[in-house]
């Protein structure tokens, strides 16, 4: 016990009036939003070639390696009128549930394409299961510029060779 | 529930209804059901840096009698499941769920015997969040998404009405694939 043992509540106090001039830390969400880390695992995209054809291959690699079975892929073969992808075959069927999913990303690193990637998205919630299932319309990517809706044959170089090194160099 | 289910439909019911909605949706009071990992990120939200007091949600209770919105956190099991519905059945009308995280909503990666395949099968479910377990900004993103709701319930005959086409349309519905879904 001290003679100054009344000042320990003024200073006490005087943490709580330091905050007063602080600024806050609260983020307003709704209204401004932090980015997420630029490899934050959101919601799925699956990408195109730069003239539009779908990278799925329809392999089911990543339904494969999901832990939680959400992925539903069903491939068909490409012919000749209606090409959808380069190669033999492309995922016809494309659906992810999200109410499974638990975006871990083994889908991404099993995709051999490069076809399913993970964009920076995550207001997800909705009010029923069925709309929760994404089918493949809203998982593709939006066309960019040069782009077309498939099908289509593939429209970049003379060769397959071709179409790929510039699909590389302009993807 | 109260006087407000009394009112014939017409001009005063929208208005009564616009205001409750509004009245509702700023003092929904939480009975926080955290089960796992979901947990952490409801707690989180509730921190200085997401503020869910922002929602006039600051009060997490504890008691399900003075709650209005019970967000199921985690992974639900069988033996938790009667546990779940006592605590719905307890709080008092009006009550919404929001199924947080993808056990909650669906079982998620849980596929067994063990595990309630979604809560919905115990309780009427409002909002499905996925995400495993979904951040702070995912869960208030949800809030947001059943404000709205909220605001727009409707009451008396209006409510009755909605009920039945909602039912009608449920019975409809056409499974994913049937509907020719890619």
């Amino acid at each position: 016990m001290g003679f100054t043992d009344w000042l320990n509540p003024v200073k006490g106090f005087g943490v709580t009036f330091h905050h007063m001039f602080k600024k806050p830390l609260t983020v307003q969400y709704p209204e401004e939003k932090r980015p997420t880390a630029p490899r934050f695992h959101g919601r799925h995209q699956l990408n195109r070639w730069p003239d539009g054809l779908e990278k799925c291959v329809g392999c089911e690699l990543c339904a494969w390696a999901c832990p939680a079975d959400a992925i539903f892929v069903e491939g068909a073969d490409n012919t000749e009128d209606a090409r959808f992808s380069p190669g033999e075959r492309y995922g016809r069927t494309y659906q992810i549930n999200y109410l499974r999913c638990i975006l871990c990303g083994l889908c991404i690193e099993a995709c051999p394409t490069r076809a399913l990637t993970m964009t920076n998205e995550y207001e997800l919630a909705d009010d029923s299961r069925e709309s929760l299932i994404y089918t493949k319309e809203m998982l593709l990517a939006p066309l960019g510029p040069g782009m077309e809706t498939p099908p289509h044959p593939m429209r970049l170089g003379e060769t397959e060779e071709d179409y790929y090194r510039l699909g590389r160099n302009n993807g | 529930m109260g006087l407000e289910e009394k009112i014939p439909s017409g001009f005063l019911l929208s208005t009564v209804e616009a205001l409750a909605g509004w009245g509702r949706k700023n003092s929904v009071w939480p009975a926080t059901f955290g089960l796992a990992c979901c947990a952490m990120e409801l707690m989180t939200a509730g921190s200085p840096t997401y503020d869910l007091a922002r929602f006039g949600m600051e009060r997490a209770s504890a008691t399900p009698r003075q709650a209005d919105l019970m967000i199921v956190a985690g992974r639900v099991s069988q033996k938790m499941a009667p546990v779940l519905r006592q605590i719905y059945d307890q709080m008092a009308e009006p009550k919404w769920v929001i199924a947080m995280g993808v056990c909650a909503s669906s079982g998620g990666m849980f596929n067994n015997y063990a595990i309630v395949q979604g809560v919905d099968h115990v309780v009427p479910v409002d909002i499905y969040l996925p995400g495993c377990p979904p951040r702070p900004e995912m869960l208030m993103d949800a809030i947001v998404k059943l404000h709205d709701k909220i605001q727009n319930t409707k009451f008396g005959a209006h409510r009755a009405k909605q009920i039945d086409e909602l039912e009608k349309r449920a019975l409809r519905s056409l499974p994913l694939i049937q509907q020719g879904a890619s």
